[in-house]
């Protein structure tokens, strides 16, 4: 299954016009206006029951797109002022996320649902399993009354036909960490001392209902000032257009950023820095170590399994050392990663030298946005060109592989993977905390989303294709070196 | 029996669009369609320039505009092509 949905195609139009609005000459007004221009009047609803409820959704998809929650809108606040507001502000929330109401509405009003076959028995044991009176049997079948239902699945067990069933709600089912629930009034809510910011709910859900606070209209405002602003492009980006990462920095250039770096390039430093540090690991007997580029693992650890802490490698991530590198290369200059994730979001807002953090889905929407066609740009010079391994970074094994590469002689790296980091896998990794020890390896690998960063929320191309173009990508580079005598961890 | 035409368009709005997926159109359509589709990727064909046309991704079917382009979408245009 890919996870690139069609809701997603509808988040990326609202972009677009975001983007084109605030290249018009008054953003405010032309933001107020994105719902009706997408709904003009008399057209015809795509989605919903009439184009009012179309424009209500659109005008929530656009307060995200601003950088604000939908949770605290009151819906009396014109798209005007959250305009001017995103242009006054001068810092990020700590929230990453929110929650589109309605759209989530869309989506299981009550869980507990009688189907076609049920036969009208006599029995009516639903009716009587069910304590909260919710259960009425009407035209000769089983009727459950939504204000009454308090989801409990006694009547499922009570039914001899089997004919009441559970319906999944989609974004708790893939949440590893139970930090999304829908609320009495059917509208998600997300824990936010729980969440981890995998984006596993973003790609989940199947209304699109669940948004990144983008902070576009912040690079935006970047990229207008005279302030050099510098592209860190994720490996996983190398995957998501039929054409090479060097066309595609020139595109951002075309955008309007001054420099592109390939986050490669710090992932080689990552790699350097990592290796050195298992070998100095190992050779003091800990029984294992967990490599710690992935953000969403690495929020999983901080906030709920610190028994974790330990073992997670202290080494910096390609994101924090290319971020290092942008702002010495070019002083005073605003950085900016590209990347699938929305863990890096809340990275970057912990990282002083991460400025600002855009998903490909809003790189791609500033193409569509200003016309840039990537077949038609020239090839970018990268200052510094990225190993082999560093490339595949993006894909899972990618960096145990990596670290096995630069590891020095003589030193046998044996890696395990995690790929994808769902419910079960959670439970294994902190039965190694417990144990003090891992049977599977001494090396574990930990990528949140299943196939690694290309498999992240805001791809644009399915992960196979995108990991086949990746690996002739590397194919390409020079194999990294193994580790300096003098580089310590 | 003369071969329907299917361009795809890999430009950069079709893709970014949605277009990634029509990809697979190649290993998705059924041994009956196989032999007398002729898939032909193109780069921009113009049409996202356009304001008359609806919706990128776009495919030409036989030199006929199919917008919002999905896999079901150009699918069904193609038996519709070779019914005629
Ligand atoms: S990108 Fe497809 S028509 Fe322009």
């Amino acid at each position: 299954m890919s996870n690139i949905k069609l809701t997603s195609n509808l988040n990326k139009e609202v972009l677009v016009k975001l983007i084109q609005a605030f290249e018009s000459d008054n953003f405010p007004n032309s933001a107020h206006q994105i719902p009706f221009k997408m709904r003009p009047k008399h057209s015809d609803p795509q989605y919903r029951c009439c184009i009012h409820k179309e424009r209500a959704a659109i005008r929530e998809r656009v307060i995200a797109g601003l950088g604000f929650s939908v949770a605290d809108d009151d819906q009396a606040k014109l798209l005007t002022e959250y305009a001017e507001e995103a242009l006054k502000r001068t810092e990020l929330s700590s929230e990453v996320l929110t929650a589109i109401d309605t759209a989530c509405k869309g989506c299981v009003p009550v869980r507990i649902h009688v189907t076609d076959m049920c036969q009208g028995c006599v029995a009516q044991s639903c009716m009587i399993s069910c304590k909260f009176g919710a259960i009425k049997i009407k035209n000769g079948r089983a009727v459950i009354s939504a204000d009454l239902c308090k989801n409990c699945g006694k009547c499922i067990s009570a039914c001899s036909y089997s004919a009441i069933a559970r319906l999944r709600v989609p974004c708790e089912e893939v949440c590893p960490v139970q930090a999304i629930s829908k609320n009495g009034l059917g509208v998600v809510e997300i824990d936010f001392e729980r969440c981890i910011s995998c984006g596993a709910c973003v790609s989940g859900c199947p209304f699109g209902a669940i948004h990144e606070r983008s902070q576009l209209v912040d690079i935006l405002k970047a990229i207008k000032s005279d302030i050099p602003v510098v592209a860190m492009v994720a490996p996983a980006l190398e995957g998501q257009f039929p054409e090479s990462i060097s066309k595609l920095a020139t595109a951002l250039i075309q955008a309007g950023f001054s420099h592109v770096i390939e986050a490669a390039e710090g992932a080689d430093l990552t790699t350097a820095h990592e290796a050195a540090e298992y070998v100095e690991r190992m050779g003091k007997g800990e029984p294992f170590m967990t490599t710690s580029c992935c953000a969403a693992y690495r929020e999983l650890v901080t906030r709920l399994v610190p028994e974790l802490e330990e073992y997670v490698s202290e080494t910096p991530t390609p994101m924090h050392y290319t971020a290092e590198i942008a702002k010495e290369r070019f002083p005073e200059c605003i950085t900016v990663f590209i990347g699938p994730c929305v863990a890096k979001r809340k990275e970057g807002l912990y990282d002083d030298y991460v400025d600002y953090v855009m998903s490909i889905e809003e790189m791609g929407s500033l193409f569509v946005a200003r016309h840039i066609e990537l077949s038609e740009c020239e090839d970018y010079k990268f200052t510094v060109d990225s190993s082999s391994e560093a490339r595949e970074f993006a894909i899972t094994g990618g960096v145990s592989r990596a670290v096995s590469s630069a590891a020095l002689k003589g030193t046998e790296v044996d890696s395990f993977c995690i790929d994808g980091m769902d419910k079960k896998m959670i439970a294994l990794l902190k039965s190694f905390a417990k144990k003090g020890g891992c049977n599977q390896g001494n090396l574990i690998e930990v990528m949140a989303c299943q196939g690694g960063c290309v498999g992240g929320s805001s791809i644009l191309n399915p992960p196979k294709s995108a990991t086949k173009k990746i690996k002739d990508y590397a194919a390409k580079g020079q194999t990294i070196s193994k580790i300096p005598e003098d580089i310590h961890a | 029996m003369k071969k329907v035409d299917v361009e795809i368009c890999f430009g950069t709005t079709c893709f970014v669009m949605g277009g990634s997926h029509l990809q697979e159109l190649e290993n998705r359509i059924g041994k009956d369609l196989k032999d007398i589709v002729n898939i032909i990727p193109q780069n921009c064909m113009g049409l996202c320039k356009d304001e008359k046309y609806n919706q990128a991704p776009y495919v030409r079917v036989n030199g006929q505009i199919v917008d919002a382009a999905t896999i079901e979408k150009v699918i069904d245009k193609i038996k519709r092509e070779i019914d005629e």
